[in-house]
């Protein structure tokens, strides 16, 4: 019996660890692959068959494509451009609407809140929102990714959860001291949720840097293409033509399939970087948006 | 009086916020009064005829209705299916992991596809299956015959689905883990003094435990059921996989914006709208009734 335990017990670590493993390499191989793949020689990639395990030969001469390319620094800044004044106002916003929505005794409160809630189910679809921003004027210009989206009210319900557990007493002690909603918001809610507001800056954070399909339909011209727009042309589109110019067409060929892969990185590397930093916030934001469910 | 002396500001404050919410969510649903005419741009919406429900028909009776209905039902059942338990199980073998160094690289790296964004997760599994993508050399290298798969309208939703799993699993697995961190202690303890495996003490202790937590994201789930990842499917999929790959959202983008039916677009979104709402409202019924939790 002593024994059986034992066997069992080991299997079970075995087991475990050599899933794991599996899952860590399967994972991570992708991301290597487009490495090695973006600083390898063109031809020797395309001639090359099955798995790479080191880059083939070494040229950066896809990178030197890459930054050629005005596409991609134009969507890197785009993309800031959309990340700073988007992701301030959804802040702005959001933080406002919690605030009120958070109020006690204030009578429309129950009913707005319903009527925020709705819009959660309820949306009119991509044409009717598609003429509204038309007719508001946003089409081609980079706010029509910004207004139409300045409040997800997912967020919206986060954020007010966290300032109703903020103490009364807090505010009605400023209160008595003659501070108004302006004050006791600015002074005392936010400097108590910075936990909260965190998380909010790296959800709408996210969510704008993947942004493409709304900014797709709302902007016709390319210059204000955000940077995932520009990437859906070189890896979906497969124009990578352009980077390439001064090649032959043979070379064209070859030298774009290394461009893919170094457009990849380009675009993800940066990403990848940050993300060790802000890692314990994603966790804390899992469990923030879970609390609500 | 005093009161409105003091919340005025309070009133100023929502001011903003409604005006969001007026122009952008509730606007549009008058946009939606398009579904229900026959829209041309010159007279602009009130100006359209009327036509009653004859979008709604021309969809109903069309050969696209049951395709993309189909679509958007196997393609959810199957993450559903495949994809939402896979954190679970990533959690429950974390949890075995006694080396916390192990632990913690296995964490990071099964985190790290979340943060790449889609459009390079699309742009990668395109490249990875071309026709002389890196599937394909290493299935030719076995003897299979090299294709390109994303053309192939009966790999779309595998390649659907695996990708999704490949992307989501270590960041869904955090609540789980999460969730983990709150079981009781002395209960695994008291399981060891009674000799239970630890097989036992998972399929006994551990999972019983984070039981709640499953039940509200599985509810959570369903009521995002039709919600299916229309992005990633517009930017995978082609004409030649559309049987297998067309989803409602994805035939309204189409219709829509690509086709210029403006209002046949905005009817089939109109279904849509009311699909995801039964569907929530009937998944809260079921799992209120099996595991006493429920969103309302």
């Amino acid at each position: 019996m002593d024994k059986n335990y034992g066997i069992s017990e080991k299997s079970l670590d075995i087991f475990v660890y050599a899933v794991l493993s599996l899952l860590i390499l399967v994972t991570l191989y992708p991301l290597l692959y487009v490495a090695f793949a973006s600083v390898s020689e063109a031809s020797k990639l395309v001639a090359h068959r099955g798995f790479l395990y080191t880059p083939l030969g070494f040229s950066l001469e896809a990178y030197k494509g890459v930054f050629k390319n005005p596409g991609i620094l134009r969507g890197y800044q785009n993309t800031f451009f959309i990340l700073i004044f988007g992701v301030t106002l959804n802040l702005f916003l959001t933080g406002l609407g919690a605030y009120v929505l958070s109020r006690k005794n204030v009578f429309w409160n129950k009913m707005f809140m319903i009527v925020i809630v709705l819009t959660m189910f309820f949306n009119g679809g991509l044409i009717p929102l598609y003429l509204v921003v038309k007719g508001v004027g946003l089409i081609d210009s980079l706010w029509s990714v910004i207004f139409p989206f300045a409040i997800s009210t997912f967020n919206l319900i986060i954020m007010r959860t966290a300032f109703q557990s903020i103490p009364d007493s807090l505010e009605e002690s400023a209160k008595i001291d003659g501070a108004n909603h302006f004050t006791i918001f600015f002074r005392i809610i936010v400097p108590l949720s910075m936990p909260v507001i965190a998380v909010m800056i790296l959800y709408y954070t996210v969510d704008k840097w993947n942004g493409w399909f709304y900014a797709s339909i709302f902007l016709k011209d390319t210059k204000l293409y955000p940077l995932q727009l520009v990437l859906r042309e070189i890896l979906i589109a497969n124009s990578t033509e352009s980077m390439a110019s001064a090649a032959s067409n043979q070379d064209k060929f070859q030298i774009g399939e290394t461009i893919k892969y170094a457009t990849i990185m380009v675009a993800t590397v940066p990403v990848l970087c940050v993300y060790p930093f802000v890692q314990k916030y994603f966790v804390k934001g899992a469990m923030v948006g879970s609390l609500k469910g | 009086m005093r009161d409105f002396a003091i919340n005025k500001y309070l009133y100023l404050m929502m001011l903003p916020v409604i005006a969001y919410y007026v122009i952008f969510h509730y606007a549009p649903l008058y946009g939606t009064l398009l579904a229900f005419k026959d829209y041309s741009p010159a007279k602009g919406i009130a100006g359209s005829e009327w036509i009653g429900l004859a979008n709604f028909k021309d969809f109903f009776t069309s050969f696209y209705f049951w395709r993309i209905l189909k679509n958007t039902v196997i393609i959810s059942l199957y993450t559903l299916i495949f994809e939402f338990p896979a954190p679970i199980l990533l959690a429950l073998l974390l949890n075995e992991v006694r080396s916390k160094y192990f632990k913690r690289v296995a964490q990071t790296v099964t985190y790290m596809p979340y943060f790449i964004s889609l459009v390079v997760i699309c742009g990668m599994i395109v490249s990875f299956t071309n026709a002389d993508g890196v599937i394909n050399n290493v299935f030719t290298y076995l003897g299979y015959d090299g294709q390109a798969m994303l053309q192939k309208a009966g790999l779309f939703r595998p390649i659907y689905v695996l990708s999704e799993i490949w992307q989501r699993i270590g960041w869904e697995s955090i609540i789980y883990m999460a969730a983990l961190t709150g079981i009781d202690q002395e209960q695994y303890e008291a399981a060891r003094m009674d000799g239970a495996s630890r097989f036992k003490m998972i399929t006994h202790i551990t999972v019983p435990g984070i039981m709640p937590t499953i039940s509200i994201m599985f509810i959570l789930r369903i009521g995002n059921m039709l919600n299916v990842g229309f992005e990633k499917i517009i930017l995978l999929y082609n004409s030649l996989t559309y049987e297998t790959a067309d989803v409602i959202a994805s035939f309204v983008y189409r219709k829509g914006l690509l086709e210029f039916n403006w209002s046949y677009s905005t009817a089939v979104g109109i279904f849509n709208s009311i699909v995801n709402l039964a569907l929530l409202i009937i998944a809260n019924r079921i799992t209120r009734k099996i595991s006493e939790s429920s969103l309302w």
